[in-house]
């Protein structure tokens, strides 16, 4: 395959609080490539949010990245100065948040905020500016859009407020957005709208996604790879189709058999026992160790991330193809 | 079986208050714009004794409204919700609850529990008001209720933002039980937990339920988790029921082109080898519930709604399998 467009490697991200060194992010290694859609999995603490806040260097103190690298086309994100940082964010790689209620400029109309996403990278004439806003807002399923630039984001609903977030995303044709839980505040036939449109538009644009969410379905419809993460680490990595049929990690495994939707009705759901430990203090070995079924005396020690082709997996143990009894959904 | 909850013709509307300027202006002689809300229109319902009722739909339906009332702390606009024939709530200018044999459990754990309140304190406060123990005696009975949702006694020494929000949402549940009641209201109790929280407190649900014989009227907007506990569901849209049956039957074949859309805009897990986006999402979005369109609330969107749909109400109607269904043009299974 050709380079890929993003290279993270060994990246480690901690916060310095009251209590002691937080490990957000501890080594986390991967790849984007051009106009692809990755998957990034876990529950909350797993340090996903956080990887894709340091892949834009939109991390504040206490919070610091205290290692390894992230590069776009080869070229250092990490230590680059603010001005080199600006000329990316937005432009190059830009991201798509949670809440739109929260991220949106509550004072400027929502046409002054794409004009200035816009001034920040090129001179237009406002024009120019108006004209290329109004395409985005088109593009993204807001009708009577010449309209509604005039609008503040108050008078959108919240799947419109996050329609205008992703077109202001996608103003600058940037090569990756960063989306982080972009549709986890909306309702389900909202979310089926936003879904279908974004994947209509990463491919139509060329655009690499990196689709950031807890929710395993709604990956396993966007992405084609996916990466899960716990306590601050990649613990598996594969084409999401078989993770998903036969996951390699315990993790992943009880993860997908937690979901209702995966068993008979009315039965016990096969739980994992035990909560996400905490990251102030973890085990030695494998994180996942005390909550797991499979571990004995080698998981004290931590294990690799071990690569297999497409796949790899971080466990001593891994679930092998036949154990994994996943149902198939409905 | 009879009904043990029955909810008769219940609407609830939130109205406005004018503002000063607003008043100045309708003085003045300018027509100010309605703002009532219409959270609930018109709903009937029956929960029979040990049934778990879901009741889905999506934010602004009107769901957490229904439930608070048929939990007795939200007074009705019109009609009454009632266990065993009596009331669950008073009338009059200030109504309150008349009962505590219905209580609830709300979806977030962190500003449900009173965080200056030791969680022993939070589950034997009303135990202890309503004469169901006495004080010498609330220790034990604190700490049977915690072991019996999977904590350990000690807990109730400590505060709430000693826990993590799935044992917290346990507490909640603990408190809730500590009351004795026949009926449950849980609100989106597995909405803010992680999948595998969510996987435990679903299974303490159905072991509560078998152990217990609890009635519940479960809310939530997750149809996979609604599927997976309850016998019975209700679709709500728009402040009224659209559909009701039995959990299985309305998910193999639901009649109400709302619930189809519903379930289609699921994502699934696609364990295919192509991961396509498999649904087909509902176009448009909820109307507002200041101004809901005349007729069936649903025609805006519906891609059956012809002429009587925009003018006529559809009425609950009973179906083949036992279910009901308000649309003038309800799917064929």
């Amino acid at each position: 395959m050709s380079t890929p467009l993003l290279q993270v490697r060994d990246l480690a991200t901690h916060f310095d609080t009251a209590a002691g060194v937080l490990k957000a992010v501890d080594g986390v290694s991967f790849d984007v490539h051009a106009g692809e859609i990755v998957g990034l999995v876990g529950e909350s603490g797993s340090g996903k949010s956080v990887t894709g806040f340091s892949i834009l260097g939109l991390v504040d103190a206490p919070g610091r990245i205290v290692g390894g690298s992230v590069k776009l086309d080869g070229v250092e994100l990490v230590g680059a100065g603010n001005a080199a940082l600006r000329a990316v964010r937005g432009r190059r790689i830009s991201m798509v948040f949670q809440d739109p209620s929260t991220t949106l400029n509550p004072v400027l109309s929502i046409g002054t905020q794409m004009r200035l996403a816009l001034a920040a990278h090129e001179r237009l004439s406002d024009v120019a500016a108006r004209s290329r806003a109004v395409e985005a807002l088109t593009r993204v399923g807001i009708p009577d859009a010449a309209r509604r630039l005039d609008a503040y984001p108050h008078q959108f609903s919240g799947g419109m407020r996050q329609r205008v977030a992703i077109a202001i995303a996608m103003l600058n044709r940037p090569q990756l957005i960063v989306c982080d839980e972009p549709t986890t505040a909306l309702d389900v036939s909202i979310q089926a709208q936003i879904l279908t449109e974004m994947k209509a538009l990463a491919r139509d644009s060329g655009t690499a996604l990196i689709w950031i969410s807890h929710d395993l379905a709604t990956v396993s419809s966007m992405a084609a790879r996916i990466l899960v993460m716990y306590a601050g680490r990649l613990i598996e990595e594969g084409p999401t189709a078989i993770v998903l049929r036969r996951p390699r990690h315990p993790y992943t495994l009880g993860l997908l058999n937690s979901l209702p939707g995966n068993a008979v009705p009315g039965r016990d759901l096969v739980q994992i026992p035990g909560t996400t430990p905490s990251l102030l203090d973890l085990p030695a070995g494998c994180a996942f160790a005390p909550r797991c079924t499979h571990a004995d005396g080698m998981c004290a020690t931590p294990p690799d991330l071990v690569r297999d082709g497409p796949r790899a997996v971080r466990c001593h143990h891994p679930v092998n193809a036949e154990r994994a009894e996943v149902e198939t959904a409905s | 079986m009879s009904a043990l909850i029955e909810v008769s013709g219940v609407s609830k509307r939130f109205e406005a208050r004018p503002t000063i300027g607003e008043r100045i202006a309708a003085k003045l002689g300018s027509a100010i714009e309605s703002r009532t809300v219409f959270a609930v229109d018109g709903v009937d319902l029956k929960i029979t004794k040990g049934e778990v009722l879901g009741l889905v739909g999506e934010s602004g339906c009107g769901k957490s409204t229904l439930g608070r009332i048929i939990a007795g702390i939200l007074p009705p606009t019109e009609g009454q919700a009632s266990l065993d024939g009596a009331p669950v709530m008073g009338v009059g200018r200030r109504p309150v609850k008349t009962t505590t044999r219905v209580q609830m459990v709300f979806q977030d754990p962190f500003g449900s529990l009173d965080p200056r309140m030791r969680v022993g304190e939070s589950i034997s406060e009303g135990p202890i008001a309503h004469g169901l123990v006495t004080r010498a005696a609330a220790a034990t009975y604190i700490a049977a209720w915690l072991t019996r949702v999977g904590l350990p006694a000690q807990a109730s020494e400590r505060y709430p933002h000693q826990f993590s929000g799935g044992q917290r949402q346990r507490i909640a549940i603990a408190r809730a039980l500590a009351m004795q009641p026949d009926v449950l209201v849980c609100d989106e109790p597995v909405a803010s937990l992680d999948v595998s929280i969510q996987a435990q407190i679903i299974n303490l649900f159905l072991a509560l339920r078998r152990d217990l014989g609890l009635t519940m009227l479960f809310i939530s907007h997750d149809l996979g988790v609604v599927r997976h506990i309850c016998d019975r569901v209700a679709i709500m849209y728009l402040g009224r029921i659209v559909e009701t049956g039995g959990a299985a039957e309305i998910f193999a074949a639901p009649r109400h082109p709302y619930t189809r859309a519903l379930l289609d805009s699921v994502p699934k897990l696609v364990l295919a080898d192509d991961s396509l986006v498999t649904f087909r999402p509902i176009e448009g979005e909820l109307p507002s519930p200041l101004n809901p369109p005349p007729g069936c609330h649903f025609h805006l969107r519906c891609a059956h709604a012809d002429q009587r749909c925009r003018s006529e109400i559809p009425r609950l109607a009973v179906v083949a399998d036992g279910g009901h269904v308000a649309c003038h043009h309800p799917l064929t299974p």
